[in-house]
């Protein structure tokens, strides 16, 4: 390790990782306890936080109409996550078999829309989506349908919008690993009588299974957490764990009961990278 | 050789990337079954490009490739009865070495007790017993390199293609493999087809070479027709050590050329000569001799300008007055020219007379034409 000096002279430790543990600890330590201190908090008559120890929190977290929502949300962020693989696997293979100029125009075709707010990008979807949207008016012209329809407030349209804001988060992951992917083993793999279909399964499949599960854990955690996809798109009618949470810091004014789910839901984050790590899973492959 | 069977043909195969990168020229080339055979030349001459559209993952631009009399073009490589060691091993990092092995058994869906029996015997076979729970990271580049080769052999190809599978191994365990590849190949009598840029490996391995240069194959021979009567000049400077002397033809009779180099006249057995076209003489430096008295037939002067030890052979290195350099080389024990000038001169088979308008020449037209 170097050491840094100042006129000759050692810096103690602590300065030179100063500023970035002053961040860490400001942004990020400090927020957390703060939540989980309020999420074992009480609310007395009119919503006001008491510091006074409760479990009460993370009892009402399995009432059965959350679990409804649960289920709800973890369903959109399965499906997601799915058609995200689906999407995103061919296409990161484009890019990392793609060579020059058109290798970064398609790495720019993911980056680009990064450069908007994801909030802005999912209103020109409403727009898009609505009854008197582009599609339904270009749908009408063509006569493939004679009243608009409603494809906003659904469920599909909540996964579309979660689908569209994560597609990069997998995509990134996906082509660091395929992008690693030695070629001369998909020769060896065809030279040893394997079909194209029977390489991908043995070779190619297993030796990106990385960046799979590190795009699936991308992009499954926020879509949990993605509410403002559900309020825009989904119009209430497909809650996620988000818009719970949100509800409690903004309506429901339960501020305490809003941290313990968040609470809950950053365990289970932490559980699933634990286990990608435990699976032998390369955190290299989040960085892209 | 007459009598033996044909079992790789390549036929006015070409090789053309990107529209003028010309890799491969006109290739002709007959494989004999149950030989060992090395393309031979230096880096960028064809030699992997060509294994590549035996193996099938290259296509021949023009010409065609038959195994066994059967055109491959239209076959995909998975459904070739040739097998591949590659260079950097290429052993799938995720699996152990049994399953490596095992890949190609698999692939054609051989019962699982089988697999287990000619697995094992393959790995006892190139000396890997007891590595089979082993994952590639955990073998050595030696040890890497044996699960190739026996996951190439699983299959029982008819042909093994070899793409300078021992280049990334230190000088000792790269001939302790020449070894046992030989050893391998005869044992399993299987065809070898093997690619190297190492003249020596390909001398001491090798039934027959095929030497290619720039796309063109140059000349396919056995390691001592190669050496001893090389077709061309690029063959005879390529293999070994020689002296050259260009000149022209001045006279030719029915056994013999006389040739005028820039410093005298000399007399060569060959046949096949025009008067008055370029050549080249090629006499290697262990054939090379001298004489204190002019010989008949040879009118080359030249002064002797250092002799060295080089343990089992002494070199001695001549001038001529053009200042060419000429080398002379022989056994420790024996003698070596005296200081002072000297006639050199050679026995009459020993130098071989050399076309220089060669492919290398046609070539140069050729792109000139283009130009």
């Amino acid at each position: 390790m170097t050491r840094r000096t100042f006129r000759g002279k050692v810096l103690p430790a602590g300065l030179t990782i100063g500023p970035v543990t002053l961040w860490l600890v400001f942004f990020v330590a400090v927020p957390l306890l703060y939540a989980l201190v309020m999420s074992v908090c009480s609310i007395d008559g009119s919503y006001n936080i008491v510091y006074r120890f409760t479990a009460e929190n993370y009892r009402r977290l399995l009432d059965a109409s959350y679990m409804q929502i649960y289920g709800q949300s973890i369903f959109i962020a399965f499906l997601t996550t799915i058609i995200c693989i689906v999407l995103a696997y061919p296409f990161s293979f484009l890019i990392a078999r793609a060579a020059g100029r058109k290798k970064a125009l398609l790495y720019m075709l993911v980056i680009i829309p990064f450069w908007t707010n994801s909030l802005i990008r999912i209103y020109g979807w409403k727009t898009f989506l609505g009854t008197g949207g582009w599609l339904n008016e270009a749908l009408l012209a063509l006569h493939v349908i004679n009243a608009p329809v409603d494809f906003l407030f659904t469920r599909a349209a909540t996964v579309l919008g979660m689908v569209y804001c994560l597609f990069p988060f997998m995509v990134l992951p996906l082509y660091t690993s395929i992008e690693k992917l030695d070629g001369t083993l998909l020769e060896a793999s065809a030279d040893l009588g394997a079909t194209r279909a029977a390489t991908f399964a043995r070779v190619v499949l297993p030796l990106t299974a990385g960046g799979i599960f590190s795009g699936s854990i991308m992009v499954f955690i926020p879509c949990l957490g993605y509410f403002f996809v559900s309020n825009i798109l989904g119009g209430g009618n497909s809650d996620v764990i988000g818009n719970l949470i949100e509800r409690q810091f903004g309506k429901g004014n339960n501020w305490p009961l809003g941290a313990a789910l968040s609470i809950v839901l950053i365990a289970i984050t932490l559980l699933l990278v634990k286990l990608y790590q435990r699976c032998g899973g390369d955190m290299e492959s989040f960085g892209a | 050789m007459e009598r033996e069977k044909v079992i790789v043909e390549l036929k006015n195969v070409n090789k053309v990337y990107g529209g003028s990168n010309h890799v491969v020229r006109d290739l002709n080339l007959e494989v004999y079954e149950g030989e060992f055979l090395t393309l031979l030349g230096s880096s960028g001459c064809g030699k992997t490009t060509t294994l590549r559209m035996i193996a099938g993952f290259e296509e021949p631009t023009g010409g065609t490739i038959t195994v066994e009399g059967e055109s491959v073009s239209e076959k995909e490589p998975f459904e070739r009865d040739v097998n591949t060691v590659f260079q950097s091993y290429a052993l799938f990092p995720h699996m152990t070495v049994f399953d490596n092995v095992a890949y190609g058994l698999r692939m054609k869906k051989t019962a699982k007790g089988e697999i287990k029996e000619r697995v094992m015997h393959m790995l006892e076979l190139v000396q890997l017993g007891g590595f089979e729970r082993r994952y590639p990271s955990q073998l050595s580049g030696g040890q890497k390199q044996r699960v190739a080769i026996a996951r190439a052999l699983i299959n029982r190809p008819k042909v093994l293609l070899l793409d300078e599978p021992l280049g990334a191994l230190d000088l000792k365990l790269r001939k302790q493999m020449q070894m046992e590849l030989k050893r391998l190949q005869r044992k399993l009598n299987i065809t070898f087809i093997y690619v190297t840029h190492d003249q020596e490996e390909a001398l001491t391995m090798s039934d027959r070479i095929a030497i290619m240069n720039e796309g063109v194959l140059e000349q396919v021979g056995t390691p001592t027709e190669i050496y001893e009567a090389p077709a061309t000049r690029f063959v005879a400077t390529f293999i070994g050590e020689t002296n050259l002397f260009e000149g022209c033809v001045k006279e030719t009779s029915a056994h013999h050329v006389s040739v005028v180099v820039e410093s005298g006249e000399l007399r060569c057995r060959a046949q096949g000569f025009e008067k008055g076209e370029m050549v080249a003489i090629s006499v290697r430096p262990e054939r090379m001799k001298y004489s204190a008295e002019p010989v008949e037939g040879y009118s080359v002067r030249a002064r002797v300008k250092e002799t060295v030890y080089v343990g089992s052979v002494l070199k001695a290195i001549v001038v001529l007055p053009n200042g060419n350099e000429i080398k002379i080389e022989r056994l420790a024990g024996q003698k070596l020219p005296p200081d002072g000038e000297v006639y050199i001169y050679w026995d009459n088979g020993d130098g071989k007379l050399l076309h220089l308008m060669d492919q290398v020449f046609y070539r140069t037209i050729e792109s000139v034409k283009l130009a």
